[in-house]
């Protein structure tokens, strides 16, 4: 016993250097993959594009204006109108009111912007009540109009066939088509990481078995698959029960690319001198995995996520394209293309195609963004 | 090399076997059975089917055995050809599919074909002209490609045609030829119609593929038998082309592997968009529907589909590679 | 720089087939320039064998891809020349001067000039049988059929040593053992029967008696032939064996030369003496480690100022080798060498030269 007491400072204090030891070794890993990453600057600037749309997520409901569900007959299809910012060479952000008028030899009501009517855009103006984070109830918008309802007078970006505002059903479907990409990439990531480690670490016949089973997923075609899934789940299920099963649906498949990567990290690593050092030092082996894997190959993980984001983000938008994915009343970027998926209803409203510009958009962005990180924590790979 | 071919078969089948239970629990999945389905369907038609002949379905369709019995059932009656009844459309499955499997077969491999058409010769000059302008210019379009959902440039192209030239693309044959048997007028037509969807189809795939071949290009282009070929006094085009080029070869032929899932499940959906009589319509409509023989049998054959084509693909490979040949490795 | 006056004065009579003057080729990357080789000159004759030797990475490789021409981009030769003399001609071309890619130059390259070089392995084509690979160089330079072309590729192999030639034809490289791939790589070399065999460490990657075979196969082949052999290595064992004349390289520059018993028995820089240090001696377990030269190769941006071996030299001169650049000079009428120990700055000789070559233990 009085030896074990003898030899339990030093034993503690050389435990202290190499957990400060460690912590810089993780940390220039990372400073490393950070330093590389910045010098490029498509990437760099793709990270800022992407952070930007997620700041749309989190503002969505400030930055529409309209309530993304109201409806009116009388406002279909309103082509969209831009603000007027200056009136008579003064500044003064306005827009046009959109008045009916009975067309003569059709008798149909056509609805045109009427400029003798001036409409006056404020600032931080009162629309529909929402609650900010989920939490706040407010009813500040950044935009607004203080004469009228505002779901009668702003069309940014004109209105579907029931008369609901694009633009600030854009706002709300990037924030719910976001979402389920950043959810379904968790999920992945979890069975990712678990089976790709699983199948790294132990090796032998469970990595054979997680193997073949990647294979068999990777071989079988998606979309039938997904369309499957999501075409069994009950009719009568709740927009947030959708939103869940879908984001598994999309996740069971997505994994294995992940998984791919991280047993790829395991299998480089395994051999590696300090996970050998750390055997032999008799660390447990959660702690081996814990401690000294799963730092060292972050940077690797965060660039396969930016590159598995994307696909996710595709998977929901055509899921809810076919009308198999999320559904209205949910809003989604897939649900507002489904508006636009023929030709006669393209030909009417062109602008409905402009929920296809963030989709292209955030995609390209995240694949820029993977490709510079991976660039960055492997440049020799 | 029996050997390979041998796991490579084994691989296959076992593929085939996961695909036929997920499409069985496809068919299974949503609330009520088969004859619910088809009571539903005889009702909404006004006709009546008492409780006694429902059960009576039931038992002459098996479907009060437990599931593992009613897999076999599926699945022997599929291996002999029959695959089931479609509620929807009252009539056999096989009949209902009809030529929709084999224009989709057709519109596939189209797009495979025309990726690697494509991709080899841009892969090529991508590596060969590292850092070019037009080397920029195809990495920037490539990611374009990979970036935008196939759907999303149906619908694009869709509309600008339809905007900019009066001219509506969707389909795969013309008004006259659609309900006509097949001739070679009918073929000529189809042909004629193949090349646009099938490029919408290639683009996204031939992205990836320009990007493997010319980062694998840019490898061999390193390697030591590059000097060797120059060293002789080859010409320099003829060394990319016969060495750094064949070799690149090979990991992009692996790719066909993953291509063909890739362009099946595209093709479910710009078939949507642009109303190709594929099967993609029909497993929609049939989901929809909850006509599920159908929908799990379409699913069935899209899976047998890409397990034949990655099957192919691996002789292909096997083909293209000497050291599998001999046996070395692999 | 002036033209070295390498050996002429004590070998008259001689004419040399190949002659390099100053040759520099350099690498032109975005960090930097690297000059891989940075004024190279040497003389090459029929029938004799001229080492070069030095460290990896001192630029021994692109020397022999300047001479044929296939450096490739972003490098380039930049200056000098390369002089060849072609089959009975009086008049020498200068190689340097040739459009690399173009007719004048192939036809020489694999025809009158010939690399073997060190990966036996990745230096052939996985994807090809080795008889397609030599058949092809055969057909490049010679109007033979194909038929020909492979009874000829059968004789190749067979004079090289390779065992039942008309089986070995249709195998890949893959199939052969490391020993058998080296002499299938030199019976392709010479298949257009050259004159000039450039061999890139040649045995580097073989074991220490498929080495011995390789050597004698060359020197064999050298007599039967009348090869002018340029031998490349950083083994100064294999330069005692195979040389004639040797050329020291250091950092893309030639530090010395001479004929090999001069450089193995009065070594005048002390860059050649570490080399010589590091032989292992016979007595030395086989596979122990070498005596290494003291710290290693500069980073190819950082070329240190002055002497670039002045960093790792134990006798260098504080004040001058760190900061001018010895010029390369005549020693004797044999030798030439560049270093302030045997040279002043300006050229003088330095009289310090002749003990720091005394305190050498010779081999
Ligand atoms: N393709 C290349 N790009 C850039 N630098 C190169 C290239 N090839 C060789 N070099 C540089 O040229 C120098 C000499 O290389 P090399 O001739 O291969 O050395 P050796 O054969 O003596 O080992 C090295 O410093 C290397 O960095
Ligand atoms: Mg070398």
């Amino acid at each position: 016993m009085s030896e074990q007491a003898a030899t339990l400072p030093l034993g503690t204090t050389s435990k202290a250097a190499s957990s400060a030891e460690e912590r810089i070794a993780v940390a220039t890993q990372l400073q490393l993959t950070w330093w590389r990453f910045k010098k490029h600057k498509l990437a760099y600037a793709s990270g800022i594009v992407v952070i930007l749309f997620y700041l749309i997520a989190i503002f969505a409901d400030f930055l529409a204006y309209s309530d993304p569900q109201s409806t009116a007959a009388a406002r279909s299809f309103i082509a969209p109108q831009g603000i007027q910012w200056f009136d008579e060479g003064e500044f003064r952000p306005h827009v046009f009111a959109i008045t009916g008028k009975r067309d003569a030899k059709t008798f149909k009501i056509i609805y045109a912007p009427d400029p003798t009517q001036k409409i006056d855009v404020k600032l931080f103006a009162r629309g529909y009540s929402y609650r900010l984070f989920g939490l706040f109830k407010t009813d500040i918008h950044l935009i607004g109009v203080d004469d009228g309802k505002v779901e009668d007078r702003i069309f940014l970006l004109g209105t579907d066939l029931l008369g609901r505002d694009l633009w600030s059903r854009l706002m709300v479907a990037t924030r719910i088509s976001l979402s389920v990409g950043l959810a379904g990439v968790t999920i992945s990531l979890f069975l990712g990481v678990l089976l790709g480690g699983i199948s790294g670490y132990y090796g032998g016949a469970i990595d054979i078995l997680i193997q073949r089973l990647i294979e068999i997923l990777r071989s079988i075609p998606t979309i039938p698959l997904w369309m499957g899934l999501a075409a069994a789940l009950p009719r009568q299920w709740s927009v947030v029960q959708v939103y869940i099963a879908i984001t598994v649906i999309i996740s069971l498949i997505g994994w294995t690319e992940l998984a791919r990567v991280v047993r790829g990290r395991f299998l480089a690593l395994r051999e590696e001198d300090f996970v050998v050092a750390a055997e032999l030092s008799g660390a447990s082996q959660l702690r081996i995995i814990i401690r000294h894997m799963v730092p060292s190959f972050l940077s690797h993980i965060i660039a396969a996520v930016s590159l598995a984001l994307p696909a996710m983000i595709i998977s929901e938008t055509t899921l809810s394209f076919l009308g198999l994915g999320l559904r209205p009343p949910a809003i989604s970027w897939g649900v507002l293309l489904q508006d636009a998926q023929n030709l006669q209803a393209l030909s009417i409203a062109p602008w409905l195609l402009f929920s296809a510009i963030p989709v292209i958009i955030v995609i390209l962005a995240f694949n820029f963004l993977g490709d510079g990180l991976r660039d960055a924590a492997d440049p020799y790979g | 090399m029996l050997a390979y071919i041998f796991r490579r078969l084994i691989f296959a089948a076992a593929t085939t076997v996961a695909i036929s239970v997920i499409a069985f629990v496809i068919i299974q999945l949503p609330p009520g059975d088969f004859v619910d389905a088809y009571i539903a369907s005889i009702s909404a038609t006004g006709g009546q089917v008492s409780l006694a002949e429902a059960e009576g379905l039931r038992i002459q369709f098996g479907l009060d055995r437990p599931m593992y019995l009613q897999y076999f059932a599926w699945i022997t009656g599929v291996v002999q050809g029959d695959f089931g009844f479609s509620v929807e459309w009252r009539r056999p499955v096989s009949e209902v599919i009809g030529d929709r499997l084999w224009m989709t077969v057709i519109i596939s491999v189209f797009a495979i074909l025309l990726s690697w058409g494509l991709a080899l010769p841009i892969g090529i000059y991508s590596a060969v002209r590292q850092y070019s302008i037009g080397d920029y210019v195809f990495t920037f379009v490539g990611f374009f490609g990979l970036a935008v959902p196939n759907f999303l440039l149906a619908l694009i192209i869709l509309y600008f045609s339809f905007v900019l030239f009066g001219a509506n693309v969707g389909g795969l044959f013309s008004a006259e030829y659609q309900l006509e048997p097949w001739s070679w007028g009918k073929v000529w037509d189809l042909a004629k119609h193949l090349p646009l969807p099938g490029l919408i189809l290639a683009i996204g795939g031939t992205a990836q593929l320009i990007r493997i071949m010319r980062a694998n290009l840019l490898d061999e282009l390193r390697k030591p038998y590059v000097v060797t070929a120059r060293a002789k006094g080859m010409r320099e085009s003829r060394v990319i082309l016969k060495y750094p080029v064949r070799a690149a070869l090979n990991p992009f032929a692996s790719t066909i592997g993953y291509l063909f899932p890739f362009v099946v499940s595209g093709s479910i959906i710009i078939s949507l968009v642009l109303s190709l009589p594929t099967v993609g319509p029909l497993l929609l409509r049939s989901l929809v529907a909850q006509d599920m023989q159908l929908a799990g049998t379409i699913v069935l054959m899209l899976g047998v589909l890409t397990v034949i084509g990655t099957f192919i693909s691996d002789l292909v490979l096997m083909w293209v590679d000497p050291r599998l040949r001999a046996g070395l490795d692999g | 720089m002036p033209p070295i006056p390498m050996g002429e004065p004590a070998r008259p009579r001689r004419e040399p087939i190949l002659s390099v003057r100053n040759l520099e080729t350099h690498f032109l990357l975005d960090e930097g320039v690297v000059r891989a080789v940075d004024g190279t000159s040497f003389d090459l004759f029929s029938k004799q064998t001229l080492g070069i030797v030095g460290e990896s990475g001192c630029g021994k490789s692109v020397t022999a891809r300047s001479i044929l021409g296939i450096v490739e981009s972003p490098g380039k030769v930049v200056g000098g020349e390369v002089m060849l003399r072609r089959d009975g001609a009086r008049e020498m071309i200068d190689l340097a001067k040739l459009d690399p890619k173009g007719d004048r130059y192939r036809a020489i390259r694999g025809a009158e000039i010939a690399l073997v070089f060190q990966e036996p392995m990745s230096s052939f084509s996985a994807y090809h049988t080795v008889g397609n690979q030599i058949i092809e160089a055969i057909r490049l330079h010679q109007p033979l059929t194909k038929k020909q072309a492979r009874n000829k590729a059968i004789d190749l192999l067979h004079m090289v040593g390779v065992p039942k030639p008309d089986r070995r034809i249709d195998e890949y490289s893959f199939e052969l053992s490391g020993g058998l791939r080296q002499r299938v790589m030199v019976a392709m070399a010479l298949s257009s029967d050259p004159r000039i065999l450039i061999a890139d460490e040649p045995t580097t990657a073989l074991d220490v008696t498929t080495q011995a075979q390789v050597l004698d196969l060359l020197r064999q082949l050298q007599d039967e032939r009348d090869l002018a052999i340029i031998l490349i290595t950083h083994d100064m064992g294999v330069i005692a064996e195979m040389a004639d004349d040797v050329v020291v390289m250091y950092l893309g520059k030639e530090v010395e030369n001479g004929p090999v018993d001069d450089i193995f028995h009065n070594p005048k820089h002390p860059y050649t003496r570490s080399l010589l240090n590091s032989i292992p001696s016979i007595l030395a377990r086989p596979r122990s480690k070498l005596s290494t030269i003291e710290g290693s190769i500069p980073h190819p941006y950082a070329r240190p100022p002055g002497c670039p071996f002045h960093p790792r030299c134990t006798v260098a001169i504080p004040g001058l080798c760190d900061s001018q650049t010895p010029r390369f000079l005549p020693m004797g009428d044999r030798q030439g060498v560049s270093c302030f120990l045997h040279h002043g700055p300006s050229g003088q000789s330095m009289p310090s030269g002749k003990d720091t070559g005394a305190r050498h233990d010779a081999v």
